[in-house]
């Protein structure tokens, strides 16, 4: 526990009681001498993680896995049930914006009792009331009873008292969704301004690109666990390959399919690095994607086909084995045809495949399989900045001789 | 700056805390007095409507048709059913409203807990002190009521004016006690009305204590002597701290003169007792507060 750390959190374990029937009262406590029955559910185990001053700190975790929980205990909201959690400064949690507020107060009266829950004194409410509400964008409607604000008005208000509370330590939780474009902007903007005034903020966020960005040190949580600490890339990369849904590897539920049927694609496989069907690679990685087929009687020249499409809809790639003036003199039984590509240049996203089957004339389809198989590109390498499509490109300064020589010819021709 | 352990027993107030919470309880009971009568036809009106409706009624019934007989004031000479009425009225409507409405502060801020951390007492002392705001405003009233009726009720107003603070801690040992309770078991406000009309009947709000004493006496003479003892009705009956604040108030204010030594020090003792309870009940349930709302 060295002395600039702004959070330890130090095996810290908090179990909620989940009542099998959730029977309040009174009455019927009398009648079952004592309390409704429960059962005892471990929301966050044996946590332990230090966070340093200054830095911004993600959580990261599926749903359920007790990130608003640890935030809740690390903000006194809730209290743990073993451990300890220690926090220097100023704390101001951004939970949930504006639940502070009265209905029938206005706008102003709110500002004054949220801010003072908060904890700034009248006199420091009074010099930052100006800058609270040009923040929210609000100074018209300041005077209005709260309940007649529009919800993201509401959410602006409580957000701009939050962050005026000028905390040492931030704990924010899913609120950087919340408000217009406008808005959005300014709250980075205000984060961004809260770094670079050394502030620590620990935020939980789904948003994997904002923690892999914004983040100095993510935590993963599992099952209320802490899985893995570290740096961001590692660890977000880490998270979002395992939260991968395992998708079916081969597919036969293809979103559409048609065909006479001579010849059917009985499997469509994606094979990865490792030589096994997946559904889930990296940018660059080899793979190789295979037809397996079932010709039920002699077919001459068959022509095999691949199309890509984005989660979008997007048209990204098409290739069939007539282009590639690789057409078998004939099939029959069962087999399978590898489309072998030495490094998938595609940047980080789901996609789906169609596969197909035809004549050589390519008039007469045998299977037609529309959107067989969805699968997930990762970040690998190369890794660029977005996308569809990685092409390798290399940044570098433009060899100055080139631009010696133009300038020189210029100068002769002109002379 | 301060080191905030957050442990499973409750954490101590640390001085920065607690400068913050005399902010705080300020603002919380103006949220609250602003919030209670806001958009109403007669605003703070309203606060002296219920006790005029309630003092109609009960003088209509227990004054007019009982016929209950009240002492005069002595030294003040008042001689007014109605004006002894209120004078219990108004302190125990303000039990049962401070008791009530802070038995609710904790479910009726339930989004507030789940989302912010302040010392949670705040809440229930901000409303409280809201009724204390009512309370004072009704007491002005029957004050200048009393002066027209010939007491001379100004140099006493600062004794109940400490009456005041003592009922107000009872009031709030209770509500502390209650709101958590309301947290774990919705239907203690339900118990808290029966227990309420009960409480009520057995303070000498709407009849003399003397009719107490009568009743005891009648009760010896019919020979109910339960194991062979004199009945203690009068005794049992004085152990309700409300009888005695009652007993101070119209002293106070109806009388013109000092409360008996007795019901000052019982009054005082049950404040003391009922705040430090209330408190200790509250401390030892609120750590769970933000996950049973
Ligand atoms: N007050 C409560 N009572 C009982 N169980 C609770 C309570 N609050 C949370 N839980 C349980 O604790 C677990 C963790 O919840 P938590 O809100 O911390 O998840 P999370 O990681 O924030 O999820 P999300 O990504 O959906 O926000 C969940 O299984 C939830 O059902
Ligand atoms: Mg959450």
């Amino acid at each position: 526990m060295s002395s600039e750390s702004a959070v330890v959190v130090d095996d810290v374990s908090k179990r909620f009681r989940l009542y099998s029937e959730r029977n309040q009262s009174l009455k019927a406590a009398l009648m079952r001498h004592g309390r409704a029955r429960y059962e005892e559910f471990w929301a966050v185990r044996e946590v332990s993680l230090e966070i340093k001053q200054g830095a911004t700190y993600g959580l990261v975790g599926e749903n359920g896995s007790g990130k608003s929980t640890l935030l809740k205990c690390i903000a006194k909201i809730l209290r743990p049930d073993r451990g300890t959690i220690r926090t220097t400064g100023k704390l101001a949690a951004l939970l949930e914006l504006g639940s502070g507020f009265h209905p029938e107060l206005s706008g102003r009266e709110n500002v004054f009792l949220n801010g003072s829950i908060l904890g700034l004194s009248k006199r420091e409410l009074t010099s930052r009331f100006d800058e609270i509400v040009g923040f929210a964008g609000l100074e018209q409607f300041i005077d209005q009873p709260v309940k007649n604000y529009s919800s993201g008005m509401y959410v602006r208000l409580g957000f701009s008292v939050a962050i005026n509370v000028d905390p040492d330590v931030l704990l924010v939780d899913e609120v950087l969704a919340v408000g217009d474009a406008v808005f959005q902007r300014r709250c980075q903007e205000k984060f961004s301004e809260f770094r670079r005034a050394g502030k620590t903020v620990v935020v939980v966020s789904h948003a994997m690109e904002t923690v892999r960005t914004m983040c100095d040190e993510v935590a993963w949580l599992e099952h209320g666990r802490l899985l893995r600490t570290g740096r961001p890339d590692e660890v977000v990369d880490a998270y979002v390959d395992e939260g991968r849904e395992d998708r079916e590897v081969s597919s036969e539920q293809a979103e559409s399919r048609w065909g006479s049927g001579e010849v059917r694609l009985s499997a469509v496989q994606l094979i990865g690095p490792a030589g096994q069907p997946t559904t889930h690679v990296r940018t660059g990685d080899p793979v190789t994607i295979r037809l397996h087929y079932l010709a039920r009687k002699r077919i001459a020249q068959p022509v095999f086909g691949l199309a890509m499409e984005s989660l979008e809809g997007v048209y990204v790639w098409a290739h069939n084995t007539r282009d590639a003036q690789w057409v078998p003199d004939a099939i029959e039984g069962t087999g399978s045809v590898d489309l072998t590509i030495d490094r998938l240049m595609l940047q980080p996203g789901t996609f789906d495949l169609t596969a197909s089957v035809v004549t050589y004339d390519t008039t007469h389809a045998y299977d037609f399989l529309r959107r067989c198989l969805r699968f997930d590109v990762d970040h690998g390498t190369p890794r660029e900045s977005g996308g569809l499509v990685a092409l390798g490109g290399r940044w570098g300064f433009s060899p100055p001789t080139v631009l010696v020589v133009a300038a020189t010819e210029t100068t002769d021709g002109t002379s | 700056m301060s080191q905030l352990p957050a442990t499973a027993d409750a954490p101590r107030r640390t001085a920065s805390e607690l400068r913050g919470f005399r902010e705080l309880l300020v603002n919380l009971t103006l949220r609250e007095v602003r919030g209670k009568y806001k958009r109403t036809v007669l605003g703070q009106g309203w606060s002296l409507l219920n006790p005029v409706a309630a003092m109609l009624i009960f003088t209509a019934v227990f004054g007019l048709l009982l016929r209950i007989k009240v002492p005069a004031g002595s030294p003040s000479g008042v001689d007014i059913f109605a004006l002894w009425l209120v004078c219990g009225l108004l302190p125990w409507n303000f039990l049962t409203s401070a008791m009530t409405g802070g038995m609710g502060a904790l479910v009726g801020n339930a989004n507030l807990i789940k989302k912010v951390y302040f010392p949670r007492e705040v809440l229930v002392a901000a409303t409280v002190l809201s009724w204390d705001v009512s309370f004072a405003f009704e007491l002005g009233v029957l004050a200048a009521a009393l002066m027209i009726f010939g007491a001379f009720v100004l140099p006493w107003l600062p004794v109940a004016a400490v009456f005041v603070v003592l009922l107000t801690a009872f009031a709030l040992g209770l509500g502390l006690a209650l709101s958590v309770a309301n947290v774990y078991f919705r239907d203690t406000t339900h118990f808290m009305n029966i227990l309420l009309q009960i409480w009520f009947y057995a303070t000498p709000v709407v009849y003399p204590m003397s009719y107490v004493t009568e009743a005891a006496r009648k009760l010896d003479q019919k020979g109910f002597r339960p194991f062979g003892h004199h009945f203690p009705l009068e005794f049992i009956y004085r152990l309700n701290p409300m009888e005695r604040f009652v007993n101070c108030f119209r002293a106070t204010l109806y009388d013109n003169r000092w409360p008996a030594l007795a019901d000052s020090l019982y009054a005082a003792a049950a404040a003391a007792a009922s705040l430090l309870i209330g408190y200790a009940v509250f401390r030892r349930y609120e750590g769970r507060l933000a996950e049973e709302l």
